[in-house]
């Protein structure tokens, strides 16, 4: 059984039929890339897996449980955790108060200080910068700040919303190399990427959204092979 | 920088014509010398003065020079003014225009002698706010604490009298003040002198101790006891005026401390806080009431749970209909929960119950082992007592988990919800607690007043209540007792001055907005938010202060 699995999900924004028949399935362990245009419903699904859209019809199961029918809050204490897109981090608090907020369904302090050294040992810069408000960090520090959060609260399956939108090529690699390393900590990862290029060198398999449908699927070593993806989201 | 002058210029005009002017001559500062009318004019050439060298010019004589143009055209507007009555009768179109205005603005001189003095005396003192500008703010700090010192001795006269009044005290008295009449220049004088004086140690101990270093424990329990101690004496050294004053302060204390869970701490906009505090009062007058309308004859201490119990459940039945609604909207929805509630209590058809406009009638006033608090300066201790507690309360649940779900949600509802912040709950926790600490106040209230008016709930409460948050500093404690103390105390011991108490309410907002929008004592991240920039370097030199304190965390 699939540590996370999509069935059949349909959503709607009122009228709009924005999930057509999603289906997908993580394995533990495993980072899988959730790929597709502007639009094609990528933002939808994950925020349909955390309980914050509901769907029509269709399920999300945990390790058999259905999550479509418990709240946001509950989610995420059964450790299904999402980094927001365009890195929403909490601008007038400090790094440290951000990253404190992460745990905030926990109740394990001993815990929370250990994971709390991870955070910082994975992105030593924001050990730096803990007393910094952090609305004034730069656009990657934030997207350190969002990751390093949604990684307090200890989640077995992250979901991760376009981690590097907007970020200079360096610190492209330098966040792919921390969703590596989160990975090999033993945190499942489900990936939604525009940067498909650098999203199928990390994910062991990956799906392509076309429209609120899947329209492709495989491992990422296929999808870097198959000639529409190359064609629509590689470039050649 | 004749534009800064035909700007203060209008405001000159504007505190003449409406009144506040003459109303304020009325007021010696110096007795049978400068009236607080006169500083009124006085204060705004000096800030025309100011302000143009402030704007207009880095240099030494340049900003002189603007500061004198400026104060010389202020002072052409109000010549103007004169000479404009002289032609035509203003009365039949601004009723404050009167004669005694007018002998004061002109010094009784005729209307084109008395133009030229005036702007030669706005030149004068337009140059006195541009030299101003030109001295450091080391210099002109206690400049400004000794003039308000001066200034708040003359304004409230009254008061300082009454501290006075005892016998033994009689030769301070006749030497400050003129008998009968106002102060004297030597009080004044000394006055200015003093406070200057200690606003300069003061600042000068500050450069060398450095500002954020704090008091040892042992200093600080020191002051908390002289604090305590001063509370204490406050009404006895005061007597039953200052003691209501105090009261009201406190009541709005009280409804600050609920506003500010929900707007401060959780970033819920709610107009219509005043039904809380209605419900408390209503409660507690129902309950106890030996009139038509009581129910139970029930002592204020069994009443007081109750009312603070049915608030809540108010607070959370008004969170229900709003918890999806944001921003703007919300602000609309809630102000017309507290028209609802003030309108179910007038109504004609609930009259059997709530007695509709004529209220509920007969409170008894709380009796606690057979002491009756019965005056303002009982009431006061009582007050006192509440609001300690309630502060004590708000200040724990800033602190504890859920003041940290709603420091999330104000700052983004979407994340906190995806970090697993239940909305629903933290959300109808912030209107419950809220209204519960108003429905606090509301039932003293009730036993101060004796009855319940519906007409004592006016929407007006809800807006003072915000107002004196956003004064004090959204978010913090202090920030709220500072806030009712100076919106809401210094209007209700100016009351002589009462028809501009909103004129002067409405101003001093758009200053706080202009010059410190995060208010007096404002809670650290307000502070933040708005002087993102200044402080970055303060931050950065806080980080090894952050990092130290979070390894010992
Ligand atoms: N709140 C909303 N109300 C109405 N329609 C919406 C809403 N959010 C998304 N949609 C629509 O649903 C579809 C899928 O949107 P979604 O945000 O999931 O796309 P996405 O794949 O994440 O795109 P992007 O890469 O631009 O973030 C789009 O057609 C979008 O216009
Ligand atoms: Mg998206």
């Amino acid at each position: 059984m699939a540590l996370l699995e999509l069935e059949d999900l349909h959503v709607y924004y009122g009228n709009i039929h924005a999930l057509k028949g999603v289906s997908l399935q993580v394995e533990a362990g495993e980072i899988v890339a959730l790929l597709g245009a502007n639009g094609a419903g990528k933002s939808t699904t994950l925020n349909t897996v955390s309980g914050l859209l509901r769907p029509r019809s269709g399920a999300v199961r945990l390790e058999g449980e259905d999550l479509t029918r418990i709240p946001p809050h509950r989610i995420v204490e059964r450790g299904v955790v999402q980094v927001p897109e365009g890195r929403r981090v909490f601008g007038q608090l400090t790094v440290l108060e951000n990253l404190e907020m992460g745990a905030f369904t926990r109740t394990d302090s001993q815990g929370v200080r250990e994971d709390l050294e991870r955070v910082f040992a994975l992105f030593p810069r924001l050990k730096e910068r803990a007393a910094q408000v952090a609305g004034t960090l730069s656009g990657g520090e934030q997207q350190m700040l969002a990751i390093g959060r949604a990684l307090m609260a200890r989640p077995r399956v992250l979901l991760m919303d376009e981690p590097s939108m907007g970020l200079a090529p360096l610190l492209v690699e330098q966040i792919f190399d921390a969703i590596q390393e989160i990975n090999r900590q033993g945190t499942t990862i489900l990936l939604v990427e525009q940067n498909a290029y650098m999203a199928l060198q990390v994910a062991h398999r990956g799906y392509v959204l076309q429209t609120g449908q899947v329209v492709l699927s495989g491992s990422a070593e296929e999808l870097r092979e198959n000639p529409e993806v190359k064609r629509a989201y590689l470039g050649g | 920088m004749w534009r800064v002058g035909l700007v203060f210029g209008a405001v000159a005009w504007f505190v003449s014509l409406v009144g506040l002017v003459e109303a304020l001559h009325g007021r010696w500062v110096v007795d049978g010398v400068l009236s607080a009318g006169q500083v009124l004019l006085l204060a705004v050439l000096l800030a025309s003065g100011w302000t143009a060298a402030r704007r207009f010019s880095a240099s030494l004589v340049g900003r002189l020079w603007a500061g004198l143009l400026a104060g010389a055209t202020v002072g052409f507007c109000v010549g103007l003014l004169v000479w404009l009555r002289s032609l035509v009768d203003l009365r039949t179109m601004f009723v404050n225009a009167s004669p005694a205005l007018f002998q004061l603005l002109s010094g009784g001189q005729p209307a084109r002698v008395a133009w030229a003095a005036a702007v030669a005396v706005g030149a004068g003192v337009g140059l006195v706010g541009g030299a101003g500008a030109c001295t450091p703010a080391r210099v002109v700090r206690p400049i400004l604490v000794g003039a308000a010192a001066a200034l708040s001795l003359a304004l409230f006269q009254e008061l300082v009298l009454l501290v006075l009044q005892p016998e033994p005290l009689a030769p301070v008295r006749d030497w400050l003040f003129v008998a009968g009449g106002g102060p004297t220049a030597q009080g004044i004088a000394a006055t200015f002198a003093f406070s200057a004086a200690l606003a300069a140690l003061r600042q000068a101990s500050w450069g060398r101790a450095g500002r954020v270093a704090l008091p040892p424990k042992a200093q600080r329990v020191l002051w908390s006891f002289v604090g305590v101690l001063l509370l204490a004496a406050l009404p006895i050294a005061g007597g039953p005026f200052v003691a209501q004053v105090l009261v009201i302060v406190g009541l709005y204390t009280l409804m600050g401390l609920g506003l500010n869970l929900e707007v401060g701490l959780a970033g819920l906009l709610d107009l219509g806080f005043v039904a809380f505090f209605a419900i408390g009062a209503y409660t507690v007058g129902l309950l106890t009431s030996v009139g038509d309308h009581g129910i139970a004859h029930w002592s204020f201490w069994a009443a007081v749970p109750v009312a603070v119990l049915v608030s809540l459940i108010a607070g959370v039945i008004l969170g229900i209909p709003v918890l999806g609604i944001r921003g703007d909207y919300l602000a609309i929805a809630t102000l017309g929960f507290g028209e609802i509630v003030r309108l179910l209590v007038l109504s004609d058809a609930l009259r059997p119950w709530f007695g509709g406009s004529q209220g509920v009638l007969a409170i008894p006033k709380p009796v606690l082992a057979g002491f009756e608090f019965s005056g303002p300066q009982h009431l006061y201790y009582l007050t006192v007592v509440a609001s300690a507690v309630v502060a004590y309360v708000a200040w724990r649940l800033q602190d504890s988990r859920l003041g940290r779900a709603w420091m999330a949600i104000r700052e983004d509802e979407d994340v906190a919800e995806a970090l697993g912040i239940n909305l629903v709950s933290v959300k109808l926790l912030a209107y419950g607690l809220g209204a519960a600490f108003a429905g606090v106040g509301g039932a003293i209230f009730a036993v101060m007043v004796g009855s319940v008016f519906p007409h004592s709930f006016q929407l007006l409460i809800s807006i003072q209540v915000l107002a004196l948050i956003i004064v004090g500093g959204m978010g913090s404690i202090p920030g709220v007792i500072v806030g009712s103390a100076v919106l809401i105390g210094l209007p209700e011991l100016l009351r002589e001055f009462g028809e501009f108490r909103f004129l002067v309410y409405g101003a001093v907002l758009v200053a706080m907005m202009l010059l410190r929008p995060e208010g007096l004592l404002p809670a650290a991240a307000q502070r933040r938010e708005l002087h993102a920039a200044e402080e970055e370097p303060a931050g950065l030199a806080r980080t090894p202060v952050g990092a130290a304190t979070e390894g010992g965390a």
